[in-house]
């Protein structure tokens, strides 16, 4: 055992065999997945993100959302369908083809989002919940998203898309709240979060 | 007259063979001990600024309103906004583990194995000017990728966080030392091979592989989906697995039977012990994603490996018990033994804790919580980092020829790591055990996610708590390494020690045998 040869022709085998195993083998079998086409609603699912929705996922890169965020729900006896609500089944590898790099996440400070587009249909919910959480859940640990939101004073009326903010939350008289467009990309995002279709391999339940 | 690793007695040449290399090696692995401990400084506080945001999420969200308006004055716009980005959750904490795991412990990895590989190759380090630089590059890349992450480059990939051009730059000053290491073993003195230059060429060996894999199938040639999560945790987890473990056990396997003086209990031991390590381990990746979206016969897989661990933790843990057996009163003695056992310790509780975390059951439960984060603490920090400081300090008074300067703040540092990670693991295993079973029993009405986030609140706060104390314990480690870097501390006849001996010279610890 003393020869670099045979230390190094060990060091391989050993190596290779995981690398075979965890990369190659799962690339072959997973890498080439392709989008399930339903032909009578002329629909194909995973839904494709808008330009809008793929640039809000990299605002959600950025910041980080994916260390208090995961976005799979795994097989019933782990995460029960009745009660929390993160989806309607579990998530298979399909449901993530677009997704580049994946966000799987491995933390659950925060809910799941898989399914948030289908929770929170709202913009308006969004954009208030990111400039003040607390504003939506007084007991929330999220920190508030304000450097996504400019404070500008009113001009002669109120801007459209200014954030309706509950009150004790709002700005000061003759201010209001304006989305960035990192923060209106990245509610995009939130709501094209919707995976509750059907697909072969991971059918709805029967209710 | 003092024994070598394998009870060989030693002379005066072998004395001045040591002085000889550690002079020829000197200048790099210094290098890399300092910069490492600055990184850890730096990685505590961002570690600890994210620890209290989790459980009061005001804190530190934005410039002191005075600070912002003075800024604002002087500054382009959207200054003030691109600083308070740099400070929320989500880029802190993933600062806070690059700079922990490239800057701290991956820096002190290599400087501790460059050292290590040339007392075991008995050979001067050749080219040390080689070292150096890639020494000034990895520390270049690590400033570089930290301040990408916090102005938000991030790729968003657990353990590779740092954009690409970062992970060029580590890739290549990487492969320079497992060059130069290759080298060093090939001009080696002829004799036996100790178990831990195979760790550590084993090391070498496999991060390049793995780090070069992961980053071209994630992040410049990236793959579909799912097949990506599992290349990511087949990382993940080999980057504990395959490079900081093996680091961790040459060096438990070398300063053991070193300070205490006598052989490793058994040869085969270790040797089986090994190549059960690098066939198992090297599997373990997929228990990240029990219950994700990939085939069941990989998940499979990497839970029987994950559970054949048991094999090579158990021969190395008897294997080091069986070593120190009879001579565990020199724990009182020797700073560097003190660590390197905790250590070894560390490694068998935080492998068989994560074998465990492996069962489908225990991981649905402890998966997605703060227990998670506990388990990688106590392999991390438990296991890894506190074998990092015992060899620093046994490496760095024999390359500056001083002894500590303070015994005291080397005991502050012990007690405060040691308290601190204790009570760190504590809070976030039973805190996360909580968290879990709360998440995933919503049929009991008081199980609302309301709930889970006040009851895990006081443990959060705890762990806060642990993170002040391990800064306290840095600091004291910190201040110990300039001084003795800047020339305080007494010239070395013998090795720093906690306590006077009493005892006879039969139970003084070998450090002396420079």
């Amino acid at each position: 055992m003393n020869s670099l040869r045979t230390l190094f022709i060990g060091f391989t085998i050993t190596f290779t065999l995981a690398w075979l195993g965890l990369v190659i083998i799962p690339y072959f079998q997973l890498g080439q997945l392709a989008p399930q086409v339903d032909e009578d609603a002329g629909m194909s699912y995973p839904l494709i993100r808008s330009g809008l929705a793929e640039r809000g996922k990299q605002v959600y890169q950025a910041n980080g959302c994916i260390y208090c965020h995961s976005q799979q729900v795994r097989p019933m006896d782990a995460d029960p369908i009745k009660g929390r609500g993160w989806g309607p089944r579990r998530t298979v590898a399909r449901d993530y083809i677009y997704d580049k790099p994946h966000l799987l996440g491995t933390m659950r400070t925060g809910p799941d989002l898989t399914n948030i587009g289908k929770r929170q249909p709202s913009a308006d919910w969004h954009h208030a919940h990111l400039y003040a959480p607390q504003s939506m859940a007084e007991y929330s640990v999220m920190p508030p998203y304000r450097y996504l939101y400019t404070v500008q004073k009113i001009k002669s009326t109120p801007n459209p898309k200014a954030v309706k903010l509950a009150k004790g939350y709002q700005p000061e008289e003759g201010y209001e709240v304006i989305p960035t467009p990192d923060a209106i990309a990245l509610v995009a995002y939130l709501q094209s979060m919707d995976r509750t279709y059907a697909l072969p391999e991971a059918p709805l339940p029967k209710e | 007259m003092s024994k070598n690793l394998y009870g060989t007695p030693t002379d005066s040449t072998d004395a001045q063979e040591r002085a000889l290399v550690d002079a020829s090696c000197r200048i790099p692995v210094l290098l890399f001990i300092a910069s490492s401990v600055f990184w850890l400084l730096v990685g505590t506080v961002f570690g600890l600024i994210a620890s209290i945001k989790l459980h009061n999420p005001h804190f530190l969200i934005e410039l002191p309103r005075w600070f912002a308006l003075y800024l604002d004055k002087f500054s382009p716009d959207g200054t003030v906004d691109f600083i308070n980005a740099m400070l929320t959750f989500g880029r802190v904490r993933p600062a806070h583990l690059n700079i922990v795991a490239y800057g701290w412990a991956s820096a002190s990895a290599l400087g501790v194995a460059i050292w290590l590989m040339a007392r075991l190759c008995r050979a001067p380090l050749r080219f040390p000017a080689l070292v150096t630089a890639a020494m000034v590059l990895w520390n270049i890349a690590i400033a570089i990728g930290t301040i990408a992450i916090l102005g938000g480059k991030s790729t968003s990939i657990e353990w590779l966080e740092f954009p690409s051009y970062v992970s060029i730059m580590l890739f290549v000053s990487y492969a320079l030392i497992s060059i130069w290491g290759v080298n060093m073993f090939v001009h080696r003195k002829p004799g036996h091979v100790y178990v831990s230059q195979w760790y550590i060429m084993a090391a070498l060996f496999w991060f390049p592989w793995l780090y070069g894999t992961a980053n071209l199938l994630l992040i410049f040639a990236p793959i579909q989906g799912s097949s990506q999560a599992i290349v990511n945790w087949w990382y993940g987890h080999n980057a504990l697995g395959l490079w900081f473990t093996p680091i961790g056990l040459a060096a438990a396997y070398y300063f053991i039977p070193k300070v205490i003086g006598r052989p490793v209990h058994s040869y085969y031991l270790s040797a089986f012990g090994f190549w059960a390590l690098a066939l198992f381990y090297s599997w373990n990746g997929g228990h990240h994603l029990i219950g994700g979206p990939l085939p069941a016969w990989l998940i499979t897989s990497s839970i029987v490996a994950s559970l054949m661990m048991f094999v090579p933790v158990l021969v190395t843990a008897i294997n080091h018990h069986m070593t120190m057996k009879g001579n565990f009163h020199m724990l009182h003695y020797s700073p560097t033994l003190r660590f390197v056992v905790f250590g070894a310790m560390s490694y068998t509780l935080a492998s068989l804790q994560g074998s465990s975390m492996a069962f489908r059951s225990w991981n649905s439960l402890t998966h997605f919580t703060h227990y998670t984060i506990g388990h990688s603490h106590l392999g991390l920090y438990a296991f890894f980092t506190m074998i990092m400081f015992g060899s620093i300090y046994y490496i760095v008074p024999r390359l500056t020829r001083r002894e500590w300067p303070s015994i005291t703040l080397i005991k502050i540092h012990f007690w405060g790591s040691a308290y601190g990670i204790i009570l760190m693991v504590l809070v976030l295993s039973v805190g996360g055990v909580v968290q879990g079973w709360m998440m995933n029993n919503p049929q009991i009405p008081q199980n609302t996610f309301e709930n889970i986030l006040k009851i895990t609140n006081p443990y959060l706060f705890a762990r806060s708590l642990s993170g002040a104390l391990l800064m306290v314990a840095h600091i004291a480690f910190a201040l110990n390494l300039t001084l003795i870097l800047l020339g305080w501390g007494k010239k070395t006849g013998g090795p720093t020690l906690f306590n006077q001996l009493e005892a006879s010279e039969e139970a003084k610890p070998k450090e002396s045998t420079l």
